[in-house]
Order: C-alpha cells, then sequence, then structure tokens
C-alpha cells in the first residue's frame, strides 16, 4: 500500500464532509430531491478526490498531473450551466419567477462549493503528508469554518430599513405609501387587493445600497422570496394579482407590492430582511476613484 | 423587434372616444363595461386597466 493512501483517503473525506456541510436545503427548497443532493454529492466527492490526489503527485514530481486541475474546472463549470439551465427550465413554471439574477447567483455559488471542497482536499491532504492527523484534523475544521463563511453572504437587512406602508388607490392607480404601483382597472380586483395586498417600504441605508435594491434581478429576488415563505394570493389567470416592486425616483426607497397568503406584518418584516443580497446586483458607487479622492464633498 | 406589451382589446362605453386597432367592445353601462372586462381578462390572460371611467383596455403583459 502506498504510503499516500491515508492522506488522499482523509482529503477525500474532509472535502466531501465539508460538501454535505454546504449542501443545506432551506426555504429555497433546492435542491429538494434526493436525486438532486445525489448529484451534488458525488461531485463534491470527485472535488475532493482530485484536491486530495494533487498533493501526492505534486509531491512525486509528476507536475503534469496538475492538469488534471483544468479538467475540474471545466467539469465544475458545467456544474453551474446544469444548474443554471434547470432552474430557467422550472423558472417558467413558478407562480412568482426567480428571475435570472437569482440564478446566476444561485448557479454561481454551487460552482463555487465545488471549489471549495478541492481546497479542502488538498490542504487536509497537504497537511496530513507534511505534519501528522492532528493537524489536518485542525485544518479540516479549520476549512469548515472558513467555507461556511465564504459561503453565507449579507443579507437585505444589513443594508435596508423596512417599514410596513399603507397600500391606496388613487382612482385606479395602486400607491404603497406614494409610490405608484400598477394600474388595475376591475373594481373587483380591487377589493380582493385591499383585501389581500400588504405593503413594505424598504429605505436604503446608503448610497451603494440604492444601487443595489434598484437592481430588477434583486427586487425579484425580493418577491420570489416573500411568495415563497409567505404563499402568494395568484393563478395562471389572474395576471392582475402580481406582486410587484416599483421604486421612488427621488430618494430610491422600494415600494413592495405583495399578496400573501400568510398575512403576518412581523413575518413578512424578517423574510424581507433575509433575502439574500445578490452578488450580481450589488453596486458601489462609494468605491469610484471620484468618489474617493474626495470629489463629493458635502 | 421584439413587442413586449400589447392592447388586446379595448372596451368603453363612450363610442366617440375610439376608432380601429383593437377589437373594441361597446358597452352600455359601466356595470356591462365592468362584467365584460372582467370576462376577458380572465380569457385573455391579460390585465384590464382603466384608462378612465369609460374607457378600460386589456393589456397583455
Amino acid at each position: 500500500m502506498s504510503e499516500y493512501i491515508y492522506p488522499i483517503l482523509f482529503g477525500v473525506v474532509a472535502g466531501t464532509i465539508s460538501r454535505i456541510l454546504l449542501l443545506r436545503t432551506d426555504y429555497r427548497q433546492y435542491p429538494t430531491y434526493l436525486h438532486g443532493k445525489i448529484i451534488h454529492l458525488s461531485l463534491g466527492f470527485i472535488a475532493a478526490s482530485l484536491g486530495a490526489l494533487a498533493v501526492p503527485a505534486l509531491l512525486e514530481k509528476e507536475f503534469t498531473a496538475v492538469t488534471l486541475l483544468t479538467v475540474a474546472a471545466t467539469q465544475f463549470r458545467d456544474v453551474r450551466n446544469m444548474e443554471r439551465n434547470t432552474l430557467t427550465e422550472m423558472d417558467s413554471f413558478e407562480l412568482v419567477t426567480r428571475g435570472k439574477t437569482y440564478i446566476e447567483g444561485i448557479a454561481i455559488s454551487f460552482e463555487s462549493r465545488n471549489y471549495l471542497v478541492m481546497f479542502t482536499g488538498f490542504l487536509t491532504s497537504l497537511s496530513y503528508i507534511l505534519w501528522n492527523v492532528f493537524i489536518a484534523i485542525i485544518v479540516a475544521i479549520v476549512c469548515f469554518v472558513l467555507g461556511h463563511i465564504l459561503m453565507s453572504g449579507s443579507v437585505l437587512e444589513d443594508i435596508v430599513k423596512i417599514d410596513q406602508a399603507d397600500i391606496s388607490f388613487d382612482g385606479a392607480g395602486l400607491y404603497v405609501d406614494n409610490i405608484y404601483i400598477m394600474n388595475i382597472g376591475l373594481a373587483e380586483r380591487k377589493k380582493e387587493i385591499m383585501k389581500y395586498g400588504m405593503g413594505f417600504i424598504v429605505t436604503p441605508k446608503n448610497m451603494n445600497a440604492i444601487s443595489t435594491i434598484g437592481n430588477l434581478g434583486q427586487r425579484q429576488a425580493i418577491i420570489h422570496d416573500v411568495s415563497v415563505a409567505l404563499g402568494v394570493f395568484r393563478d395562471s389567470g389572474t395576471p392582475a394579482l402580481t406582486p410587484l416592486i416599483k421604486r421612488d425616483l427621488d430618494d430610491g426607497r422600494l415600494g413592495v407590492f405583495i399578496l400573501p397568503q400568510i398575512r403576518d406584518v412581523a413575518v413578512a418584516k424578517k423574510v424581507i430582511g433575509s433575502v439574500p443580497v445578490l452578488e450580481n446586483a450589488v453596486r458601489m458607487p462609494s468605491e469610484t476613484n471620484a468618489y474617493k479622492k474626495g470629489a463629493h464633498k458635502k | 423587434m421584439n413587442i413586449e406589451k400589447a392592447i388586446l382589446a379595448v372596451i368603453t362605453t363612450n363610442k366617440e372616444k375610439i376608432a380601429g386597432g383593437a377589437p373594441i367592445f361597446l358597452c352600455e353601462t359601466k356595470q356591462e363595461l365592468e362584467l365584460i372586462a372582467a370576462n376577458l381578462e380572465a380569457i385573455m390572460d391579460g390585465i384590464a386597466h382603466a384608462l378612465s371611467e369609460e374607457l378600460f383596455i386589456i393589456v397583455k403583459h
């Protein structure tokens, strides 16, 4: 038996465990099915093996073995494609769609998790070979914690303030606070909306947040998450009953109009607050050089 | 070019105000107008928007 067998096994196991820890089925309900989970666990296992195998290959001066990692990169990019395609296909059958930005965010995180697994496998088997199993265990734990920190992005609550607001009609125009949402013609629909609708005002805390929550994908993510968590009063034949978010052009506040089945203000606020800030929606105007050099002084 | 929104039907009680284009439904009363608009909304999967008290349109979004 090769001297590397235990380090490799250890790396593979540590990497696979880190994939299991990162694979949680939460309110996003994805991946829900056993089959979906098995796909991701198997890919995690492959990633861990690749990472763990790289160390002995390098130590044996088999440098060409590193090219195997490029194969891995291609493989995991395909994971992203697979996730994107599946979710996009399913999105058209959702009562309230996820939106492309949200899907892309999910797909990216599936890809990057595999890389984290690969690094975990690499680092643990490396430390096993260089030192001993105990240090490898410590490294594995550090990797789990780091992976967890890296994979949990910020939530909306960090960048905005959420308040409940009244919904009202001015003629046919539906308003949340003073923000115009849409035109509803039928008296019957108006009654339903007044009965089931709820309004919230999302106020950005700073300039960066204004641009971030202005993103249409980010707004769709808010509506989707709220509809998943609280249910939605809507069906395929009633396009007038659509949760919508519109923006106040003056100050960048958002008027959130939702039609939840569970009408609980506190829960709704909490759900909106815990919507992830999508990586693709984040804008940092305050980081531009013009601002940094002090051109923007009040 | 891809046209995303379209007026599928126009419903009105005032025929002076309308001409041509989309299918037009003339109604006698406000009740009739609401009824037809509600039915068309359900059938066409569009939204009934009110441009004024006597003029509704069904829009596909």
